[in-house]
This record gives structure tokens, sequence and C-alpha cells, in this order.
């Protein structure tokens, strides 16, 4: 226990004492976001009868919890394994359990304190209520540990930092961007909403999104169902990846 | 006495290379222990099995009857090692970084214990000093201190005083025969082979991923009378 809680700290730590480039700087992107993307459409959208402001928030909310869990858990392992200092955390009895919730949890928490930091730097700009808060936090909890494991996954696969900046620009870019964060799926041609359904990220976004408003475009119950098996399913893959030592341990 | 380290029949490949071709060895507690050998004679891989850092293809490892694998646990809270490369955690200072290595062994209110290790790697007046701020040498004496910080019973120290002055070298050796004459068993791999003659009980000297001389340091030098372990080394690989 003492082991787990020892890598959650150092975990946080490790982005706490850069929180100017790990927090504050996201926090500024999500608001250029919404000053830019608010500022051309506000007066000419309405989604599911929301200014198209207030239904931009939640939205850029969830995008950048999402995106900065992976960024946590990804950028500490191949930073760890690049430099050499794996080896700390590879040498104690850590088990491989304990390992993975440490990883996750601190990604999680870096995660969501850009979520609030986002809300905080943005509320001021558009009229949100929050009908449904617990969906919000299930979301946002769900969504953050998907994407944290997904983190680690790409952390341990990655040999060089190319490679992983390949993987967060051709893979995680796309399907947080093309999620519905700017937009209803509904006002797409009918083939990319079909598409869209296969982004397990829309699901996060439209159930995240349905906390503030209660209305999304799928159920929320669903949404949390898919979100919660895609997160399980990742989970045991990082899990059995950690337990195999793969790429890891040679 | 169970041995401190039990080596059995231990292979290891790297595709097609084979860096370990059945190594076996015991290593007793309490001993000063020498494993030497030229550069890809196998050292660092088999310090990595003992270490948990490497899986071997075959063959068993055991610290302290713990075996490294099954009982991965027990194993490596009973090992402490001090890596070969330089590497450091750039976001802490240095009693962070030991308090951090603490934890991760199971131990929190470990400062005094900290303090005493910084003192005898004369490090206590950098324990506030981001770890980016240290010279080559303290780095190294931090990576010592990080090995040691959970009081193994058994240390391996992987090339321990490449880059290092020879104050730190005379102070570093001083502390580690202290702990030596505690009981702690120390594996030691190294190029200065000055040192080694000085300090080790017994060497084994590898080549190519075998074990092809095993014996006390005084056995050794007897073989090989008036000669030095540089030379007996020399000798023995060229053989």
């Amino acid at each position: 226990m003492i082991g787990f809680l020892t890598l959650f700290e150092k975990e946080f730590l490790r982005f706490w004492k850069v929180s100017f480039q790990t927090v504050a700087a996201p926090v500024l992107t999500a608001l250029l976001y919404l000053l830019i993307f608010g500022h051309v459409l506000d007066e000419h959208v309405q989604v599911h009868g929301v200014r198209y402001i207030s239904f931009l928030v939640p939205g850029l909310v969830m995008m950048q919890v999402l995106q900065n869990a992976f960024a946590n858990s990804s950028s500490s392992l191949i930073q760890a394994k690049i430099t050499g200092s794996i080896v700390f955390v590879l040498l104690p009895p850590i088990p491989y359990g304990a390992f993975f919730l440490a990883y996750v949890l601190a990604a999680v928490a870096r995660g969501l304190l850009v979520g609030v930091g986002v809300l905080l730097a943005t509320v001021w700009f558009a009229e949100l209520k929050v009908v449904a808060p617990w969906w919000t936090l299930v979301f946002a909890l769900f969504g953050g540990g998907l994407f944290a494991a997904l983190g680690m996954i790409a952390g341990i696969w990655s040999e060089k930092f190319d490679q992983l900046a390949a993987f967060q620009n051709f893979l995680i870019m796309p399907l947080t961007m093309l999620s519905g964060v700017f937009y209803s799926i509904y006002t797409l041609p009918t083939f990319w909403q079909g598409l869209s359904h296969y982004n397990p990220v829309f699901y996060m976004i439209d159930g995240f999104r349905y906390g503030f408003f209660g209305v999304s475009d799928v159920a929320p119950e669903t949404s949390l169902a898919v979100v919660v098996a895609c997160f399980a399913a990742v989970s045991m893959l990082t899990l059995r990846l950690l337990k195999r030592g793969w790429k890891l341990r040679g | 006495m169970i041995p401190a380290v039990s080596i059995v029949d231990v292979v290891k490949h790297f595709g097609s290379l084979q860096a370990l071709a059945g190594v076996s060895l015991d290593i007793e507690q309490g001993e000063f222990f020498g494993l030497l050998g030229p550069n890809g004679a196998g050292k660092t891989t088999l310090i990595s099995s003992l270490a948990g850092l490497i899986r071997p293809d075959s063959g068993t490892i055991k610290v302290m009857g713990h075996d490294v694998i099954r009982d991965f646990r027990e194993a490596r809270r009973l090992l402490g090692v001090v890596p070969q490369e330089l590497v450091f955690d750039p976001f802490f200072n240095v009693r962070e970084t030991l308090r951090i290595q603490s934890g991760y062994f199971g131990i929190r209110k470990n400062d005094d214990w900290i303090d005493e290790i910084l003192e005898h790697l004369d490090l206590a007046s950098k324990a506030d000093v981001n770890m980016r701020r240290l010279s080559g040498g303290m780095k190294r004496r931090v990576l010592v201190a990080q090995a040691l910080v959970h009081r193994p019973p058994v240390i391996v120290l992987d090339e321990p005083t490449a880059g290092v002055d020879v104050e730190l070298r005379q102070g570093l050796w001083q502390f580690i025969r202290r702990l030596n004459g505690e009981g702690h068993t120390i594996i030691l791999t190294t190029h200065y082979l000055e040192e080694a003659e000085a300090l080790c009980n017994r060497i084994a000297l590898m080549k190519q991923g075998r074990v092809i001389a095993l014996d006390t340091t005084a056995n050794l030098m007897a073989a090989h009378p008036g000669a030095s372990l540089e030379q007996v080394f020399v000798r023995t690989m060229q053989q």
C-alpha cells in the first residue's frame, strides 16, 4: 500500500511541480478555442436549444480531461524509459496492479484539475447549469481513466518520442476532435453520424454534456455502458502488458 | 546457511545473441563478491536478471532463498541495486528522491537513515538540491544512496565508481566496507581491477556469457605468483 501511495504521490508531484505547463497551458488552449469558435458561431448556432457557446464549454472541459490524462501517463513512462529512470520503479516490489492504479489515478487527477481549470476559466462566457452533476463526474472519471490507461499503453509501447507523438496525433487527437466536442453529431451527414457511433469518445463527451443540460444525442445509460466497457477492456490489456513486463522488463 | 544469491543454469538470449550461456554460482551471505569481465561478458545481464529487470529464458535465481520471479516481492525487498547508467529523475531534489525510493519499498518516515546515508556519502549539503544541478559524481552518490535506502541485506554495485573522483571513491568504499562488516553481502562489478583486488573476498571472471573462473581472490592470485589481478584477468581471458 505504501509503495502504491508513494508512486501515486510521485506521479502527482511530477506534473504538479510544472503545473504552469501541465495545467495552466491546456486551460489557456481551451479558452482560446472557446473565444474563437464562440465568437464565430455563437450568434448563428443553437444545439439542443442551447446557445452554442454554452454547448461548447462541457465539450472543451471533457476534451482537456481526456487529452491531459493521456498526456500524463504516456509522457511519464516514455520519459522514464528514455532517461533510464524507469529502473527506480521497476526495482522495488511494487505489484503490477498497484503500478497501474498509481499511474492511472495520477493521470486522472491531472485531467480533472485541468477540467476544473477550464470550467472556471470559461464559465464567465456561458450560461451553464449542472442538472445532473453525478453524470458529469462519472463520465469524467471513467473517460479520464480510459485515456490514462491508453497513455500507459502508448508510453510502454513507444521507444522514441516521435512514436508517442504519432500515437497522440494520429489516434488521440482525431478521436477527441471528431467526437462532438464542437458540434452535435446530428448536424452531420448520415454516413459521418453512423461512423461517429464507433468513436468511444463521442459517448464520453455526450454523456458528460448530459450532466450539464439534461439532453444528449444518446441516452446517458447507453453512453456509460460503452465508456465503462471500453475502460474495462483497455485496463485489462494494460494490466496484462504490465504483468508480462512487455517492453519494460527485457 | 542459505546463500545470499543462488544462480542456477541461467540462460538468456537477445535475438540470436547468447548473453548468458548457463551461468551457475552461489554467493554466500556476508561476502564481498567481485563479478568481473570485459564489456559484453554478460555481467550487467546477469545483474539485471537478478534484479528482475530482465527475465532469463531458463534457469533460476534466488535472493536469500526467494525466487526473483515467483517470489519477486520478497526477493526485491532484500536487494539494493546501483545501476550502471547515470540515471535520475529531474523533478526532485536529493532528499525527495530518497524519500520516494524509500516509499517504493514500503518505508515511510525513514529520515534518520536517509540522513545517515547522506552524511556517509558526503551528500548532506546537497539534500535540498535538485538532481539536475548535481555533478556526475554527485549523481552517482545519490544512486548509491537510493540502493541503500531500504537497508537491503544484499547490495549490487554495477560499476559504481565510473566517473567518480578519488576522494569520493575512498569515502564510498569506506562506507560499503562498513556495510559489509555489518553483514551486508556486496556484489561488485567494476573495470577498476585494483579496487576488486583490494575489496573482494571472492571473484568470478565472466567471458561470453559464461563464468570461466570462480575462486577466492587469494587463490586466483596464488595461481599466478607475482601477478596483479589485472594480469590474472588478462591471462585468464586469453586462455
